[in-house]
């Protein structure tokens, strides 16, 4: 400790000589720098609009198919890659599922490795991550890559020799708390969320201070206002105040206390109206029977400001959740034309399989359609009220405990799970991985138990009736709130899209191929098959002038529990047995970034 | 004490666990749980199974038992595991961690939702695993469809 604390106040001193003032190194200035440099890729996002998207043009429509792998590198650990590299000048850094290894790549010496970080992890907690030992990915800030382990350890690696410069405990194991997010940073912080909505944990979001891992704030999801960091007055909710105690007056009891609203997803941010933007997970337990009330603020989405934590709106998209439809997916921030007027806009893929348009600076909801047409547990959003309007035969509330709801669509997987979209500025339009997907849900009564799992439900899953396609790459219209087109896949899309300048869109599939696609007509340009199953995002980057594509492979996560052993079976007379594929059949577990290029 | 009087019944509607496992290494004891199926319909105790399978071991194990791409298939360890075996297993946990496989089983010995229907989770996998159940819900006995 001693001797950490010395070199802290070493880096500090030496950080205060560098900027010649007093205030603090601001890692925003570099990072807002940087991230507008397309030829590193210096956030999991992309960019801090989340937009996945990249100015480089070498790689084009017309040349895509001469693209072919320069170079790999084998990860050394079998499970679920998701997330995707960062490349910091000519320093490519690469993460692992646990236990959650990070490798710092020389890009002038053929991808050799410069430093290893391992971390000791007690590998019980492999036993209570929810779906796979996944990891979304490293940040980048002030010379430190941020990683959260598997543990709800979040530590601080000097991004030049590896060396630990500070860690911080996030969460307790011991009651379900774990990390797979990718952390975010802006300014003098660093934001991480918490996993455990299969747990009861109580969601929340963490700000650290960069330069010492000390804590700046918690804001929850769920439970009093003081914890929340919410004004009744000043914090708003579908244009209005949200009121004293907007959280426990809609829970039973105390129930929040294990409410999750997990925290799990990319985070966004707007330089413009200094706020973070987030989506917060499942209530718990599953069985929507056992937590009347709305269950607020699960399922909603978050705007918040940056250095303060306080919460200017917030928007429930699935109130008093019973299908497990986390809200945790990614929030792209893009100025677009929304039903023709010019708009800073807020777009959201929710699991629940509507895609919403929201005003980014207000929370005024703007559009919200289905971006799948096999959604059918709610009619519509009422765009008043900005409630779903569900239909009582898949509304597992309605059914009730002990009661099988059938064909309800999408699954709890979602219309779309985590894998991020990309926006691109040139064609203007949203190009979305998503799951095609439908289930049978019952819910059942649960006890808590701190650290076991606290579901409550069965759900076996399977096409929609007719298909046999379990997964859509489609390019979305966000002002009008349609499908533009669509490219049907075998299996669900589980990989971050990458748009570029090249009037291309990558993206990965579960059998284990990386596809180029035309951004205007969805026409497939290039594919090859990488070593394995691809969960995780695609990220592009010059080095020696020269653009290049970067994949995880490395089947797993969500996707890999049923996909591995196919679906359901056909008793039901839910579609075709062929549909039914085995990901195994196609292909093996296994960790390794593919790199492409041009001649 | 409940499986006595299934076994006797499913002597009667000659149904149960026992003739598929004869020459494994899981050898049969005599009072290893069974499970009862009749014209594809369950008894309460292995639908019990089947949802407290859902409950704590799906999320892992994959639906129907049928494994997941970081989980084994028990319709396939049933084949070979003995109930003593496995129930060991569900209580004490078990870790396989080396430089390849980060496996973790967790100790499941003071989770009531998993202990309380051990027997009921048992008898519902080895039905699976005895190819005497299909993939989904199981219907239950006195149900319509």
């Amino acid at each position: 400790m001693k001797l950490k604390r010395t070199l802290l106040g070493c880096t500090m001193m030496l950080g205060m000589a560098a900027l010649g003032a007093g205030t603090p190194a601001s890692a925003n200035d570099e990072l807002q720098k940087l991230q507008g440099d397309a030829n590193q890729w210096v956030m999991p996002t992309g960019n801090y609009a989340n937009q996945r998207y990249s100015t480089l043009d070498q790689i084009t429509a017309a040349n895509a198919s001469k693209l072919h792998p320069v170079w790999s590198f084998s990860t050394g650990v079998l499970r679920g890659h998701e997330g995707g590299p960062l490349v910091i000048g000519n320093t490519m850094y690469v993460h692992t599922p646990f236990p959650n290894n990070v490798f710092a790549l020389d890009l002038n010496d053929n991808g050799k490795i410069i430093w290893k970080y391992e971390p000791r992890q007690d590998p019980s907690v492999i036993a209570v991550m929810c779906c796979d030992t996944v990891n979304r990915g490293v940040a980048y800030g002030d010379g430190k890559i941020i990683l959260n382990q598997a543990d709800a350890t979040t530590v601080a690696l000097d991004a030049k020799s590896g060396k630990e410069l500070w860690h911080v405990k996030n969460g307790d194991p011991a009651k379900g708390e774990t990390m797979t997010m990718a952390p975010m940073i802006v300014k003098d912080k660093v934001y991480v969320g918490i996993s455990g909505g299969e747990f009861g944990t109580q969601g929340r979001l963490t700000a650290y201070n960069l330069k010492d891992g000390s804590l700046a704030w918690n804001a929850y999801s769920v439970g009093p206002d003081e914890q929340l960091l919410v004004d009744p007055v000043k914090t708003t909710n579908m244009g209005k105040p949200i009121g004293k105690d907007s959280s426990v007056s809609t829970w039973q009891g105390d129930q929040w206390k294990t409410g999750g609203g997990s925290t799990w997803g990319w985070y966004s941010y707007d330089p413009a109206t200094n706020l973070i933007y987030y989506g917060t997970g499942n209530p718990s337990t599953w069985n929507p029977v056992q937590r009347p009330g709305d269950n607020k603020w699960s399922m909603t989405i978050f705007a918040r400001d940056a250095d303060t934590g306080m919460a200017k709106w917030v928007y429930q998209m699935t109130p008093h959740d019973e299908w497990d439809y986390d809200g945790i997916n990614e929030m792209i921030l893009a100025d677009i034309p929304v039903k023709g007027k010019m708009t800073k806009a807020l777009v959201h893929f929710d699991r629940n399989g509507f895609g919403y348009t929201l005003n980014r600076e207000t929370g005024e909801l703007l559009v919200a359609e289905k971006y799948d047409p096999a959604v059918n547990w709610a009619t519509h959003v009422d765009m008043q009220t900005g409630r779903p309007q569900v239909v009582a035969q898949y509304s597992t509330q309605a059914q009730g405990e002990d009661k099988n709801s059938r064909n309800i669509c999408p699954a709890a997987l979602g219309s779309k799970d985590q894998q991020p979209a990309a926006f691109s500025p040139k064609t203007g339009v949203f190009y979305v991985p998503t799951n095609h997907v439908c289930m049978d849900y019952e819910p059942f009564k649960v006890s808590y138990t701190a650290g076991q799992p606290y579901v409550g439900a069965t759900l076996s899953m399977y096409p929609p009736k007719g298909e046999n396609n379990l997964g859509n790459f489609i390019a979305w219209d966000a002002g009008q709130g349609k499908i533009l087109w669509s490219n049907p896949e075998p299996f669900s899309v589980w990989s971050g899209a990458l748009a570029t300048a090249g009037d291309i869109v990558f993206y990965g599939t579960l059998d284990g191929y990386l596809k180029a696609v035309d951004s205007k007509s969805g026409k497939e340009l290039y594919k090859y098959k990488t070593p394995s199953g691809i969960i995780g995002n695609v990220t592009t980057y010059t080095h020696n002038g020269k653009q290049y594509i970067a994949v995880l492979s490395g089947v797993g996560g969500w996707a890999g529990i049923g996909m591995a052993a196919g679906l359901g079976n056909d008793t039901d007379g839910l579609g075709a047995v062929g549909a039914y594929k085995q990901l195994s059949n196609y292909t093996q577990l296994g960790g390794v970034m593919t790199v492409f290029g041009l001649d | 004490m409940r499986y006595k009087s299934l076994l006797a019944l499913s002597g009667l509607i000659g149904i149960g666990a026992v003739s598929a496992i004869a020459g494994s290494s899981g050898a049969k004891a005599e009072n290893d749980p069974v499970y009862v199926v009749q014209e594809g319909h369950v008894d309460q105790h292995t639908f019990n199974g089947y949802r407290r399978y859902g409950e704590s071991c799906h999320r892992c194990h994959g639906p129907d038992g049928a494994g997941s791409s970081y989980a084994p298939s028990l319709t396939e360890s049933l084949k070979h595991l003995s109930y003593e075996d496995f129930t060991n297993v569900i209580v004490n946990g078990r870790q396989n961690v080396t430089k390849s496989q980060n496996n973790v089983m967790p100790a499941f010995g003071t989770t009531e939702d998993v202990v309380l229907y051990i027997d009921d989770i048992y008898g519902y996998l080895k039905a699976r695993s005895d190819e005497r159940l299909p993939r989904g819900r199981p219907k239950r006995i006195g149900d319509d469809s």
